[in-house]
């Protein structure tokens, strides 16, 4: 049982019910949370790769860019506890990437430019649920945002969709990633609260 | 990697409101008694990690926010908040919240922008606003512990009525200097930079990249992203340079 702070009280509207989740802020910004300098990758030299399947795949930006896209609207949740309601996206839905290789991995460790990496599993890739997405809100993805393009994978803690990323490492087993190993949560559910290791 | 800062469960405790500071008219430090802080179960916390800190109001409404440790490891907790005028957390803390009464705290928090004597040096500290609070964190324990890495704090404020920690920082021990940059209005005879940072003044401030340094950013996003690439143009190793990005949420 919490205490009560005294004098305290909402001053925030309450969200639609069920739309936001627990400990959750709706923002109408969209805040900037990375690690280090934003990097800025020429388009000429950003490959996508899966790698740990039966073969390699890599997709040069033309190739990632001439294959089929999905636009999406989708509400975002960061651990910071800010979440953003009716984001438009476009991107590349994980189904036609991963599609595109053989595996029977269960776990990816996405990486980034920067060094960022993050850890998920693939059932949480596929069946519609996740992108990587080059477009925001009708126009391209800005770099402090992740562009030229990010992982997006809306029903996680937005920590989960790894900006600047450039491939996936197909793992058998589930290895922390960058906030990860620093204690975060290895699954990043925001509607169980899962924002520390133990929540 | 450092190994992780958070080692089991994180739970909440209640925190009693000691002693509270005005920093600025918009900022205000508080002091927050917590049983076993500092120590080696609830709270040794490490330079530069954060807290989160819940309210409950009588209705049973809750809200969290994150919140940087302005104390030193070793130090009694403190954090200090800066108020955003639309928010719901900060106008409390800072306007509302009197010594005695109540809230809950968890942590400490954070593994990644923190810095230990073992990290090696110098230290380049640039900070744009209230994201002075952890780099204090870092200055104090670097006093505590009588580490003799030399610093530059590079610290930007809007006015002068702005700067956080004016009296600790004017007091600054040897091996650490100040820069200081005022952006919006400065007073008479004001002898520091009187404009945002960019490019020049970082290459006037920030060590040379042959030195080997370290440095830790905090403060808003544009003021990150300014510093931040700044010190890739001039050579800096990205994985040498640790941000901390306030995000503009008004909140």
């Amino acid at each position: 049982m919490s205490p009560i702070s005294r004098g305290f009280r909402r001053r925030r509207l309450q969200a639609p019910a069920g739309r936001v989740p627990p400990g959750q802020y709706v923002t109408g910004d969209f805040p900037v949370l990375s690690a280090g300098p934003t990097p800025h990758t020429a388009l000429s030299s950003w490959t996508f790769s899966i790698d740990g399947g039966r073969e390699p795949k890599s997709w040069t930006w033309d190739e990632f860019r001439a294959l089929p896209t999905e636009t999406l609207t989708t509400d975002i949740h960061c651990v910071t506890r800010w979440s953003k309601l009716d984001t438009s996206w476009e991107g590349v839905s994980l189904d036609v990437l991963l599609g595109a290789v053989e595996y029977d991995a269960g776990y990816v460790l996405a990486f980034s430019d920067g060094g960022y990496t993050t850890n998920l599993p693939v059932a949480d890739l596929i069946g519609g649920r996740a992108w990587v997405a080059f477009g925001y809100g009708g126009g391209p993805l800005g770099a402090e945002h992740g562009g030229p393009a990010r992982l997006l994978v809306p029903h996680l803690y937005f920590w989960k969709s790894a900006k600047w990323v450039r491939g996936l490492r197909l793992r058998d087993t589930d290895e922390p990633g960058f906030w990860e190993n620093y204690g975060y949560h290895m699954y990043g559910d925001p509607w169980r609260e899962q924002r520390y290791a133990g929540d | 990697m450092a190994g992780t800062a958070v080692r089991g469960r994180l739970t909440w405790q209640t925190a009693t409101v000691g002693a509270v500071f005005d920093e600025t008219p918009r900022v205000r430090t508080l002091m927050l008694e917590l049983p076993g802080w500092p120590g080696p179960s609830a709270g040794q916390h490490r330079a530069g990690q954060h807290v989160d800190v819940r309210l409950t109001a009588d209705d049973g409404y809750q809200a969290e926010r994150a919140y940087s440790i302005a104390s030193a490891p070793g130090e009694p907790l403190a954090i200090t908040v800066e108020r955003l005028d639309d928010g719901e957390v900060s106008p409390y803390l800072t306007e509302e919240l009197r010594p005695g009464d109540v809230l809950e705290v968890r942590g400490p928090i954070g593994g990644y922008f923190v810095w230990e004597p073992g990290f090696g040096g110098p230290l380049l500290l640039a900070a744009g606003g209230s994201g002075v609070v952890p780099l204090r964190a870092i200055l104090r324990y670097r006093g505590l512990i009588g580490s003799s890495v030399p610093v530059r704090l590079l610290y930007s404020s809007r006015s002068w009525e702005d700067v956080i920690y004016r009296a600790e920082l004017d007091a600054a021990s040897d091996g650490v200097s100040v820069s200081r940059a005022l952006t919006r209005t400065q007073p008479p005879g004001w002898t520091g930079y009187a404009r945002r940072v960019d490019k020049e003044m970082l290459a006037e401030v920030a060590w040379p990249v042959a030195d080997g340094p370290l440095a830790y950013v905090c403060g808003p996003t544009s003021f990150v992203e300014s510093v931040a690439s700044g010190l890739v143009a001039l050579g800096y190793p990205a994985e040498r340079i640790k941000t901390e990005r306030f995000g503009a949420t008004g909140q």
